[in-house]
């Protein structure tokens, strides 16, 4: 009896302990958070844009007077806790703003829960445009998937010749869904043949054998296959494409931007293309340059557009906290919708209306097992 | 579709149903001794894709080496798993021991994505194994020729263990009645252990087949891979090795074969490992190739 | 005043602070606070419903995640507004008249749970049928047959994309209130004929039977209305997390329910909201563990994973050593309280 009694007063301790714990008094710091994928299948994509948004506090550490506390929460590759993320970011940890996250239904999850608060949030990669879409409180700083879709269609059908294309879609991802019906769109509308989509096959975030999805899709002979997945789906459907005796080319967007996409496909992994949103060969404004060289430094690398991305997200949070002159929400808000073009090392961003910003792409393919910069397309 | 096109699919699908194949055998051995359905089964599969991978990747050791130290280490995860948290419980209500199978579920997973990071691995697929061969329009890679040879090597060999050997007899006997095999003087803490062991080792070589199939490795790989091999063999049988070879296939053919016959069918292919489960246990519930079980009153 | 009204005059007190403790919190504890504690009552409605299957009536059901989506789902579709499901809906368009449908709380709630209840129905007709190991996997296997068909039906789950913007309708009041009510009506059910029913049927199924207790229709009636809660409990859950997904309710959350259990003990009601009070706070409390820890001038730098590391060793310790958890199988009881407290005299009596 006195056992069950020790341990309900423990019990009742902890919970009253934490109360203090959870609600001490900080210290003078101005906190940040950061919701990104650090594990899970998303995670090349979190820890990627982790390593910028690192490097860019290494940078610049202090705003208003005050440093900065960069606060990191695992969304796991999550909807679910990207929305836990966000509420524990916002309610226990106090954030006066987010940077995050890699992946487009994970910010969608979290946005739903930073709108309500009031916290302003800057994506450094989601694509989907229902990320920002209707809220007042959402930016980013990448391009979106109206622009990333034709930016493919259009390298299928200007630089290949293809005249036909499948596609497989992830269908548990919003960005590969939005992705797909942008690229369908744009493709019929360039070949002017609604039947040229030959082949819509799809798959589930997880899955790894594809060979039925693919025997059929390969039996209608279509001259590419876009597959608007991540990249660990990607690599391995790459694989088994070319062991069902598939030569065409395989297309795909910024989600295959990852070092896994060579490592596990192999030799499969040679010719892939894809649209991104930076390569260092690639670089336009003089922020540009400087960060190849301190990513370098840091990290004994040529650096990776995630990277590129946190960097401007965290930097330009930075910025538009130093513009709005508080850490109030709305001022902040208002900061960033103002921001007219700021040197990223991505490029000159510049906020329009719907909270994105207006940048160029880039092809990349996969090369002798590297990745191999192909060319810019302009918006 | 046409005759090469089903091919393909046929071949697609026992190419599948063998890696089932494999590590259902580990599976049926762990419950027709212990009745006991093992959630861990298909973490220590990832484990084993995992010390393999190390083996190469950080120790740098020649593939067939590290393959070998992977599978015994694997075998001493599983006879260890089965020293600290099943044999405790062995007098407990059966319950506890499937509880306890399930907190050692969690455990595996959890350490693995702390110790291997959640970035998905690469596992390298030896040359041997990577040659593509068509047979009249049909392609398949000569590793699902070697899935299905291991298959049916293990199958033998295990014939030949359990029917043939007296450690085969004192495994029967455990399974057919505990006490009773204690009382005739046989080991029993030792046979329990074997069969866990032989159970991890042959987890371990379907890890690595499937591994070198599926070449992207993650500590939640193995979540609904055990779950799945895990309805194989309770469809064929559970307890009987041809059982779970016969199951394994069966899902593995039919998963491929109702999204080639019906693509837009795709996302509910999931569905029928789990159908088949409830269509078996009340059709035949000892399962296509199992024995009946006394069902002690 | 004999003992027994002096204990319901307390539970009855007890009750009324309760409430003006949870309106006081909801005013002036911080959001995250309130959070973990709703989240506390929508564990305890679901631990103790899946006692009232396992501890009372003795069968192991896996079957939780999947009855939990129901409850979730149906609540959701209720409750969110039109331009939110048109949004959601960007795949293929919600179905009418769900797509225009926005109905308040309660009206949702209760549909939810009597959804749930209905499908418990339909999924206890083939799982009850079983016993032991067989019973788990079939019930794991139906709550993945759930998840399966919630990814398909994209015009009305939006299948994997899930729903986002559920209106965050769970308060404290809400949450506890509804996890009092559970708790009352079970604990109510366990002492009375069908109760003890239950515990016959848990204890020797051959035997119950034998005396003329209808074994395959208690063991319905227990689990329907276990059902019913957990629906409730589902529906809180999603308005909770404002964003839900076929993959939220895979089995590992029926795992969670049994840790919870397992840790307050098997069989005991108390002993389920002391299961579900430690796993909640142990869960947040544990965080830090996951980022540096500075102790002293040494930091330890932080691995995202080893709280649940840390989680696993304890359910795994509790499982090994203290299988009885927290509580065991007794409960709390006023009796027990006062006479510990020496104000009242230890008596001959049967403990509640």
């Amino acid at each position: 009896m006195s056992n069950k009694l020790i341990v309900l007063l423990v019990v009742v301790a902890m919970l009253v302990v934490s109360v203090p714990v959870v609600g001490a008094a900080e210290p003078d710091v101005i906190k940040m958070g950061v919701f990104e994928p650090m594990t899970g299948a998303m995670a090349a994509g979190g820890e990627q844009t982790w390593e910028g948004i690192e490097l860019a506090k290494g940078q610049k550490s202090e705003v208003l007077g005050k440093p900065i506390e960069v606060v990191l929460v695992d969304n796991k590759s999550e909807k679910v806790e990207a929305a836990n993320a966000m509420a524990r970011l916002i309610d226990a940890e106090g954030v006066v703003g987010v940077v995050g996250s890699y992946g487009s239904s994970l910010s969608m999850a979290g946005g739903e829960v930073s709108e309500k608060a009031g916290i302003p949030v800057v994506g450094c990669s989601p694509t989907n445009p229902l990320v920002t879409k209707g809220k007042a409180y959402y930016f980013r700083v990448c391009f979106i998937d109206p622009f990333q879709g034709a930016v493919m269609a259009k390298y299928a059908v200007d630089d290949l010749d293809a005249k036909t294309a499948a596609i497989i879609q992830d269908v548990a991802q919003d960005y590969s869904v939005g992705l797909s019906f942008y690229f369908r769109e744009k493709f019929i509308e360039l070949t002017g043949d609604p039947k040229s989509v030959v082949a819509f096959s799809s798959y589930q975030t997880g899955d790894q054998d594809f060979t039925a999805q693919l025997t059929d899709v390969i039996s209608k002979n279509p001259d590419v296959i876009f597959s608007s997945g991540y990249y660990g789906e990607a690599a391995l459907l790459a694989k088994q494409a070319r062991e069902l005796g598939y030569e065409g080319v395989l297309l795909g967007g910024d989600a295959w931007d990852a070092p896994e996409l060579i490592e596990i496909g192999g030799d499969a992994a040679e010719g892939l293309t894809f649209s991104t949103h930076y390569d260092p060969q690639g670089a336009t404004t003089p922020a540009s340059k400087q960060f190849v060289d301190l990513y370098e430094a840091k990290y004994g690398r040529a650096p990776n557009a995630f990277a590129a991305l946190g960097y401007d997200a965290y930097m330009l949070l930075v910025d538009a906290i130093e513009r709005a002159g508080s850490t109030d929400g709305d001022a902040i808000r208002d900061a960033l919708a103002s921001t007219d073009k700021f040197e990223g090392v991505t490029g000159w961003i510049t906020i329009d209306t719907d909270h994105n910003a207006v940048k160029s792409a880039v092809v990349k393919t996969v090369k002798d097992g590297a990745f191999s910069f192909l060319t810019i397309v302009e918006p | 579709m046409d005759l090469t096109l089903f091919l393909q699919h046929l071949a697609n699908g026992l190419s599948l149903g063998g890696l089932y194949a494999l590590i259902a055998i580990g599976y049926t051995m762990v419950y027709g001794i212990l009745r006991l359905i093992n959630f861990a089964h298909g973490d220590i599969v990832m484990m084993a894709a995992y010390f393999a991978f190390y083996g190469i990747a950080l120790f740098l050791l020649p593939w067939p080496v590290a393959f070998l130290l992977a599978i015994i280490g694997t075998v001493f995860l599983g006879m260890g798993i089965e020293r600290v948290a099943y044999r405790p419980l062995r007098d407990a209500p059966r319950i506890s021991v499937l509880i306890s199978a399930i907190g050692v579920s969690l455990l595996l997973e959890n350490v693995a994505i702390v110790a291997f990071g959640g970035r998905p691995k690469a596992f390298p697929r030896p040359s041997m194994f990577a040659e593509q061969w068509e047979v009249q329009g049909v392609r398949f890679n000569n590793l699902t020729l070697f899935i299905i040879a291991t298959c049916l090597v293990l199958l033998v060999a295990m014939f030949i263990l359990v029917y043939r050997t007296k450690t085969g007899r004192a495994m029967r006997a455990v399974s057919r009645d505990l006490e009773a095999a204690r009382l005739m003087g046989i080991n029993v803490n030792w046979v329990i252990s074997l069969t866990f062991g032989l159970g991890s080792g042959l987890a371990a070589i379907g890890a690595l087949m499937w591994a070198m199939k599926f070449p992207q490795i993650l500590p939640l790989m193995g979540v609904f891979l055990g779950l799945k091999c895990f309805i194989a063999a309770v469809v064929g049988g559970i307890g009987s090795v041809p059982g779970a070879m016969l199951g394994g296939v069966i899902l593995g053919v039919g998963e491929i074969m109702i999204v080639a016959f019906f693509p837009e069918l795709a996302s509910w292919k999931y569905l029928f490992a789990y159908s088949l489960l409830i269509v078996i246990l009340f059709i035949r519930p000892t399962g296509i190739m199992g024995r009946e079980i006394q069902e002690k009153a | 005043m004999s003992k027994n009204t002096v204990s319901k005059i307390l539970t009855l007190i007890s009750l009324v602070v309760f409430v003006l403790f949870l309106l006081w919190a909801q005013q002036n504890l911080n959001p995250y606070l309130r959070r973990i504690m709703i989240l506390i009552a929508i564990n305890v409605i679901w631990a103790v419903t899946f006692n009232l299957v396992f501890g009372y009536t003795g069968q192991f059901s896996l079957g939780h995640a999947g009855l939990i989506a129901v409850g979730a789902y149906v609540t959701a579709i209720l409750t969110m507004a039109p331009a939110q499901k048109e949004q959601n809906f960007f795949l293929a368009p919600m179905m009418w008249p769900l797509s225009q449908m926005e109905w308040s709380f309660l009206p949702a709630l209760v549909t939810a749970a009597l959804l749930t209840a209905f499908v418990g129905f339909l999924v206890g007709i083939p799982s009850l049928q079983f016993r032991g190991d067989y019973m788990a996997i079939v019930t794991l296997g139906l709550a993945e047959i759930i998840r399966v068909v919630n990814m398909n039906l994209q015009t009305i789950t939006n299948g994997s994309l899930g729903l986002k913007g559920i209106p965050s309708h769970t308060t404290l009041l809400w949450s506890w209130g509804a996890a009092v009510i559970t708790i009352a009506f079970i604990a109510t059910l366990v002492k009375s004929s069908y109760g003890r029913a239950f515990m016959a049927i848990r204890d020797d199924e051959l035997a119950a039977g034998a005396m003329g207790i209808q074994v395959f229709r208690h063991k319905m009636i227990a689990f329907v209305i276990a059902s019913f809660f957990i629906g409730i409990g589902g529906g809180l859950y999603a308005c909770l997390l404002s964003t839900i997904d076929p993959n939220v309710f895979i089995f590992l959350l029926s795992y969670q329910v049994v840790t919870v259990v397992v840790l307050g003990g098997v069989g005991s009601i108390t002993g389920n909201v002391l299961g579900a009070a430690v796993y909640v706070s142990l869960f947040e409390l544990l965080r830090p563990i996951d980022g540096p820890i500075p102790i002293g001038p040494v930091t330890i730098p932080g691995q995202p994973g080893m709280r649940m590391v840390i989680f696993s060793i304890i359910f795994l310790i509790v499982i090994l050593f203290y299988r009885r958890g927290i509580m065991g199988t007794s409960e709390f009881s006023w009796n027990w309280l006062l006479t510990k407290l020496g104000i009242w005299r230890e008596s001959a009596g049967v403990q509640e």
